[in-house]
């Protein structure tokens, strides 16, 4: 047999909800109290045999060592830029970002050829506050031209329409504004190529008095097109399909999370992210600093974003996905792993193998 | 000049044979030899290679085993070996093996197997993604579970055979009374009649071959393989059945190659039939059967037809049924359990070759009965049989469900 042949990763997703309702309903009624004895699930009935089989999941793992980035990492990676102050008293942030090209694996065993700011997809997360003077110095070292067009108010002259030729350098500069959660990307045409090739980046801008604290986690909604063919054969948060499944998200009962989503999907008009067993506070665009909605599934158009915050009730996995079946089970859904102590997670387990069966909330819920 | 030093060769040689003129044989080959290697050494002046690998990849047959099970049978084409990253069925990512390495060489093989709760009766669609992110693509058009290679089911697609190959072809024999009361006419209007329907099958076995070696790995050689195969075949069997002038034409040797002809047609037949079977889109079943056989009994006519004159014994009717009916039950089998397009595709072109040397033979036997008539040999007889041969097959081909 050869590496593709990971059998033990198949005792992960099996009999998932998605997959199959008559395993959910199984799974669902042995987590009632009094009920708690852990029984395997493959003594279960007639269809125990391929259920416990059966995975909706890619083969193999990705290494972010060898990629050059981990979406993992990424999740709490902000740039700050190199921070100084104007003779005005004007905070001055200075970035770099190079755009190149390079092959990235966005799957287990599947390499695309990207176009990268700084060497990764999504590009960095650039952030400051509201009201600070940026100044970003683009090199295009790529063999194409590209330009950066940043979300958000500014001069139309920095609006990144201009494209920079190969070897070309340009400085954007402009002040923070408004508060709320942006991005960038490319704008150079064709359009298309040069988004879905993996030219982007959330761009965040704190407002002057900071949110609460909170675990923040930067989730880009994105999507690969490897036989380019105008349909995407991946979709992911954060470049790699299926990675935080594989890699669940550790996070502490009842601590605040606030995620900063942004869809950048090529070639499919929406996208839409889902928290499973819990519901979040949406900031649409993250301008405001009230909440505009609670709810557990929030659908963006390209280009759209928003915050979302929310605190787990109860310990275990929550899973969290794209509310397009499709795009889940082409690799955008991942898990949230929540625990007393919020330390690091393991893959994720079928309640029917686990045999979770207490029901009492471990913090006081949300308001 | 030039005509010297080509002629002066054939004048001298026959002491110079031997070494000397092996080794003029072989400087040519030596050179390529050396030509090959500089330009696999040097690239020959046209660079590195820069572009990507061009990956192709053919999914040969699908079969589902179990319930809950797909299994996929690839063949790389392509010039490059192909690496088999992830797979996808109906559009969702899913889990699988492969065996014997996700690296496939260029003309290897390769099987993924599948974990996947296939549904009864609905169609399934699988996606294979290489290293490159390139897809291949393979559909399983009504999901029904593949029968397991076991006695149960080789009976029951031996079963298959008889019925669409033996029994109308013995049926058809069967109208050999009938020929012999024919008179001198009516004989050369069920001649043409056999070239009538041979013609048919000719078509018909072609247009199949192309059909099939179309989703063959294209390095094969698609269609020119189908044409020059059957064109290899057709010229063999003339020399085999070659004679000297003026000796005449065994009948009996005629109907047996008729029946040989008809026996790779039916081979083609069956396993067509078995692989619809094996595939699920043989949901058709009965209707299926009862097609090819309607369709079929024509077969027994044409291969009587050319013994109506003579009075064989009693066997060779039993062996020409057998000839021409059993290879539709072999095709079954091999349809089924086995199914290789490749094979597939020569074997209905072996069929079209033999079938067009037979159309040729009695072709003959008409020009000559014809001749010592002194009668045209597009007379209205021969041509109404010839155009009633292709109108009946024709006819009942719209019986058998495509």
């Amino acid at each position: 047999m050869t590496e593709h042949s990971r059998i033990t990763r198949r005792t992960f997703l099996g009999g998932l909800g998605l997959v199959g309702l008559a395993t959910g309903a199984a799974a669902a009624r042995r987590l009632l109290p009094g009920d708690a004895t852990p029984t395997a699930h493959a003594q279960d009935g007639p269809h125990a045999d391929h259920t416990s089989m059966t995975h909706n999941m890619v083969e193999g793992d990705v290494d972010p060592a060898a990629n050059g980035f981990d979406p993992t990492a990424m999740l709490t990676d902000f740039d700050y830029g190199t921070v100084s102050t104007l003779p005005s008293g004007q905070i001055l942030r200075e970035y770099q970002i190079i755009a190149g090209e390079r092959l990235i694996e966005i799957a287990p065993g599947v390499t695309f050829p990207a176009w990268v700011y700084n060497g990764r997809v999504p590009g960095p997360t650039i952030r400051c506050s509201q009201g600070d003077r940026l100044r970003i110095t683009f090199s295009n070292g790529s063999s194409h031209p590209h330009s950066i067009h940043f979300h958000g108010i500014h001069h139309p002259l920095m609006d990144g329409l201009e494209p920079i030729p190969s070897g070309g350098t340009f400085v954007y500069e402009f002040d923070a504004e408004p508060f709320g959660l942006h991005l960038y990307h490319c704008h150079t045409v064709p359009f298309r190529r040069h988004i879905h090739k993996g030219l982007y980046g959330a761009f965040i801008i704190d407002p002057p008095t900071p949110r609460p604290a909170a675990k923040e986690l930067v989730m880009v909604m994105n999507a690969f097109d490897t036989n380019f063919d105008a349909e995407n054969e991946f979709y992911a948060v954060n470049t790699v399909a299926f990675h935080y499944a594989r890699h669940p998200i550790p996070v502490k009962l009842g601590e605040l999370v606030r995620v900063y989503l942004v869809n950048i999907t090529e070639f499919d008009p929406v996208n839409s992210f889902h928290l499973h067993a819990g519901m979040f506070d949406l900031y649409r665009t993250g301008t405001r600093l009230e909440p505009s909605e609670h709810t557990d599934i929030v659908t963006m158009g390209q280009g759209e974003r928003h915050i979302l915050e929310f605190s787990l009730t109860f310990p275990g996995q929550h899973m969290f996905h794209a509310h397009q079946s499709e795009f889940s089970e082409l690799g955008w859904l991942g898990i949230f792993e929540a625990s007393e102590s919020g330390s690091a997670a393991t893959e994720f387990t079928q309640a029917s193998v686990a045999g979770i069966c207490d029901l009492t909330p471990r913090t006081g819920g949300q308001a | 000049m030039s005509e010297q030093t080509t002629i002066q060769p054939e004048v001298a040689t026959p002491r110079r044979r031997g070494a000397s003129s092996l080794l003029w044989a072989l400087i040519p080959l030596l050179l390529l030899g050396v030509l090959l290697a500089i330009l696999v050494i040097t690239g020959a002046g046209l660079g590195a290679r820069t572009a990507p690998p061009i990956e192709e990849l053919t999914v040969d047959r699908i079969t589902l085993p179990a319930p809950g099970q797909i299994a996929v049978e690839v063949t790389n084409g392509g010039a490059d070996p192909v690496t088999v990253a992830q797979v996808q069925v109906d559009d969702a990512y899913w889990a699988f093996t492969i065996s014997p390495d996700a690296t496939i060489p260029r003309l290897g093989r390769g099987t993924i197997t599948l974990p996947y709760p296939w549904v009864q009766d609905e169609a399934h669609f699988i996606k294979i993604l290489s290293s490159n992110g390139v897809t291949f693509e393979g559909e399983v058009a009504v999901a029904t579970r593949t029968p397991p290679p076991d006695a149960r089911t080789f009976w029951r697609y031996a079963l298959l055979g008889i019925y669409v190959g033996f029994i109308p072809v013995g049926l058809g024999l069967l109208w050999y009374p009938f020929l012999r009361r024919l008179g001198r006419s009516g004989m050369q209007a069920v001649l043409s009649l056999t070239i009538g329907l041979l013609v048919f099958l000719l078509f018909d076995t072609i247009a199949e071959a192309l059909e099939i070696v179309a989703t063959t790995a294209g390095v094969f050689g698609g269609a020119p393989l189908v044409f020059l195969v059957a064109l290899l075949a057709f010229l063999a069997l003339i020399a085999l059945g070659a004679r000297r002038k003026g000796q005449v034409v065994s009948r009996l040797g005629v109907a047996y190659r008729i029946a040989l002809g008809i026996g790779l047609h039916n081979l083609g037949e069956g396993l067509a039939i078995g692989a619809a079977f094996a595939s699920g889109s043989a949901a058709l079943g009965t209707f299926l059967v009862v097609g090819f056989t309607l369709h079929n009994i024509t077969e027994g006519v044409g291969i009587a037809a050319p013994i109506a004159r003579e009075q064989p014994r009693l066997w060779h009717f039993v062996a020409l049924a057998a000839l021409a009916g059993l290879p539709a039950v072999a095709g079954v089998w091999i349809g089924g359990f086995i199914y290789n397009t490749l094979a597939a595709a020569i074997c209905l072109a072996l069929g079209a070759g033999a079938i067009a040397q037979v159309v040729y033979e009695v072709g003959r036997l008409i020009v000559r009965q014809s001749d010592e008539e002194g009668r045209p040999v597009l007379s209205p007889a021969t041509f109404g049989g010839l155009v009633a041969g292709i109108v009946i097959m024709y006819a009942t081909a719209l019986l058998v469900p495509a």
